[in-house]
């Protein structure tokens, strides 16, 4: 027990700590890029919220596997916690993409120039569908099994509509470039570490959310019991 | 022998359930008539050549159409719990999942058998040739290897009928995406070589699909 | 035939069954009585391999019900609620549909003697759905028995059925356990439990209360017994006025 609040109080601290150095690394101590300007100083959390998504669908699809291999219930609460969280940082990366699109293209919704901010809408829409899912279920045992067959099937196909809405914009498959900038060794040192804090972000989020679900759990447990214990 | 002789035995229930009221296709090919010509109106005001809408159009509507057919084919199981009726029978349940796939292939097929010379005089294109219908089809497996999958789910929500698109479209977007993009190219009369990789990535889709969802159906109907 | 030892199936927190200890001989007639909501359905469902068992263990002719599903599916009818027949396919249709299935050899034989069976070779060419409730009940059963299983599974048989239906079902069932072949049937009607089955059990909340093989009772007696434990404070009068 004691132990356990140590790892909590240590990613507490770790991801606040972090967080903080990210703004400082952001706002004051990465150069203003050249052509774009500020608004480029974006791009650190954009592609940051990105990654947190992604990830945190990753780990969605690894907990439905493990799920459905021995019928665990803290492998789907983690799957459905880790859903959640990835929910809120693509939404975050969806809008910062979009301010950024703004400024850079004078467009809030780049179809064609800007593919993987369709990808990342499509995935926000994924995974919308996979708490739909649930939601519209009953029984949390079959909640957990078809949202871990969703959220399998959902990951499978992400790299086929990234490859697809790549390849849509022309016949020719377009080469992977870099983000249209030279990324000076500041910069690049600002943006991995960005990754990281926001990794240890949502590491601490998702022990909290974990916890919740189980707390929540076993709560309605109890209220189970004493209803029986009352009518029996 | 087993596997395909219990597999056709549920497509052939399926066929002849169908043929004997129609209801299904009937109504899918009312719906998909409806979809061409809304969006034939809502076109016509602002783009001048119509034809170059058609491949879109063609889709979206063989999407529209395959989500009537899915929640109606699993729908028809679950009347009098026949499904249990499957599950109860000593077999595999991939047996099941190959069987209602087959049945959902041939039904949304046979509408777009229907539609393509309707869509071919509408917007005055030739969409009957063998590029295109392999295309077609390509796609359609597509469809129904995850909306077999999905509508199990679907069928067991509240609101079935709107879960079914909801879980399926993000999905098979892909799909549509790139059938409508070789089908324009090919009536565009882009060389086949240059549209092989397309081709490619739905035959890619379609496998991948079909053995992830042989492999997770088993999950969607045990209890 | 059926052994059960220590079953238990909960829905997330809630228990549907505890501790379920049952043993079925073969050719046994087995009654499992209760009101609505004791279980009933889940241990049929359990025993038809519908539904996992959450723990305990289940015996089916000496083969594990969850490992050997496979196995124990063919030797098993389920006659559900439901009468999971297509009401677009004609009566025979869904016999030799479901015969396939099962791998039944000579299937047209089979499905003309069933048929005769249950009374409905007259009706063979009709769509299941114009069947009355009656008859759609028999070809339930002809269909839960077209691979000639060895256990009969039958869940709330009588619901819907009128007095002359009624009638016909339980000669049909009689002739069906006649042909040695063990049956458990569900219902909340304890007359009908007593004039059909050598046994009864009662089931209350997820409870095997009461075993007659263990114990074997006067109907009377075991009227007694069932309000006690179903009634819930109700007399016996009072109750049967009541569920009548």
């Amino acid at each position: 027990m004691t132990k356990k609040l140590r790892i909590d109080d240590l990613l507490n601290w770790l991801s606040g700590l972090s967080i903080m150095a990210a703004l400082y690394l952001v706002f004051v101590y990465a150069p203003t890029e050249a052509t774009m300007g500020d608004v480029q100083r974006i791009f650190y959390f954009h592609v940051s919220s990105a990654w947190v998504g992604f990830f945190a669908f990753f780990v969605t699809l690894i907990g439905g596997i493990a799920y459905l291999r021995g019928r665990n219930r803290d492998w789907d609460t983690l799957a459905l916690s880790s859903v959640e969280i990835g929910i809120t940082f693509t939404s975050m990366a969806v809008i910062t993409g979009s301010i950024w699109a703004k400024a850079t293209w004078n467009a809030w919704w780049p179809w064609q120039q800007e593919p993987r901010l369709v990808l990342v809408s499509i995935l926000l829409l994924l995974y919308l569908a996979y708490l739909m899912l649930r939601s519209f279920l009953e029984g949390e045992e079959r909640k957990a099994r078809f949202a871990a067959v969703y959220g399998i099937v959902a990951f499978v196909s992400v790299p086929f509509t990234f490859m697809s809405i790549r390849w849509w914009q022309g016949l020719h498959p377009v080469v992977f470039e870099r983000e249209g900038m030279h990324l000076a060794p500041t910069m690049l040192a600002t943006f991995l570490f960005c990754l990281v804090a926001f990794t240890i972000l949502y590491f601490t989020l998702l022990l909290h959310r974990v916890r919740l679900g189980r707390l929540e759990d076993q709560l309605i447990g109890l209220k189970e019991r004493l209803r029986q214990g009352a009518g029996g | 022998m087993a596997f395909l002789n219990k597999t056709l035995a549920i497509v052939w229930k399926d066929v002849v359930a169908e043929l004997r009221t129609r209801e299904m296709l009937s109504s899918m090919l009312v719906f998909s008539l409806l979809v061409t010509v809304i969006f034939s109106f809502s076109f016509d005001l602002r783009v001048e050549n119509i034809a170059q809408v058609a491949p879109g159009v063609l889709w979206v509507t063989f999407a529209f159409a395959s989500t009537l057919e899915l929640n109606r084919a699993l729908a028809l199981e679950m009347e009098n719990d026949c499904l249990d009726g499957l599950i109860l029978a000593p077999m595999d349940r991939s047996v099941i999942y190959f069987g209602k796939m087959l049945g959902n292939l041939i039904f949304i097929s046979a509408i777009e058998a229907l539609m393509l010379p309707i869509f071919s005089v509408v917007f005055d294109l030739n969409l009957l040739q063998p590029s295109l219908l392999l295309v077609v089809f390509l796609g359609t497996i597509g469809f129904a290897a995850v909306g077999t999958l999905l509508s199990a789910m679907a069928v067991n929500t509240r609101a079935r009928e709107v879960m079914l698109p909801v879980l399926l479209f993000p999905i098979i977007l892909p799909v549509v995406i790139s059938a409508a993009k070789v089908t324009g190219g090919i009536l565009d009369g882009v060389p086949l070589s240059e549209l092989a990789r397309w081709v490619q990535f739905l035959v890619a889709f379609d496998v991948i699909f079909l053995v992830v969802s042989y492999m997770t159906f088993d999950f969607v109907v045990q209890g | 035939m059926i052994q059960i030892e220590g079953l238990v199936k909960s829905f997330g927190h809630t228990f549907a069954l505890h501790e379920i200890n049952l043993d079925v001989a073969e050719g046994q007639f087995l009654a499992i009585v209760g009101p609505n909501g004791a279980g009933k359905t889940t241990l049929l469902r359990i025993l038809a391999t519908l539904l996992r068992p959450t723990s305990g263990h289940v015996n089916i002719d000496g083969l594990d019900l969850v490992s050997h599903s496979g196995e124990i599916r063919r030797r098993i009818g389920f006659v559900s609620h439901q009468s999971l027949t297509y009401g677009r396919l004609t009566v025979e249709e869904n016999l030799r549909f479901y015969g396939r299935l099962y791998d039944v050899a000579e299937l047209e034989e089979r499905v003309d003697s069933l048929l005769r069976v249950v009374g409905l070779d007259a009706r063979r060419q009709d769509p299941a759905r114009t069947l009355s409730r009656g008859m759609q009940q028999r070809l339930s059963i002809a269909r839960a028995i077209v691979h000639q299983p060895s256990l009969l599974l039958l869940d709330e048989p009588y619901t819907g059925l009128d007095q002359q239906a009624a009638e016909m079902l339980r000669t049909l069932l009689q002739t069906v356990n006649a042909e040695s072949r063990t049956v458990v049937m569900t219902t909340h009607n304890l007359q009908r439990a007593l004039e059909l089955c050598d046994t009864v059990a009662i089931l209350s909340s997820g409870r095997v209360v009461h075993e007659t093989e263990s114990e074997p009772l006067s109907a009377d007696r075991l009227r007694e017994i069932y309000w006690a434990y179903v009634g819930n404070g109700m007399t016996r009068e009072h109750a049967e006025t009541w569920h009548s």
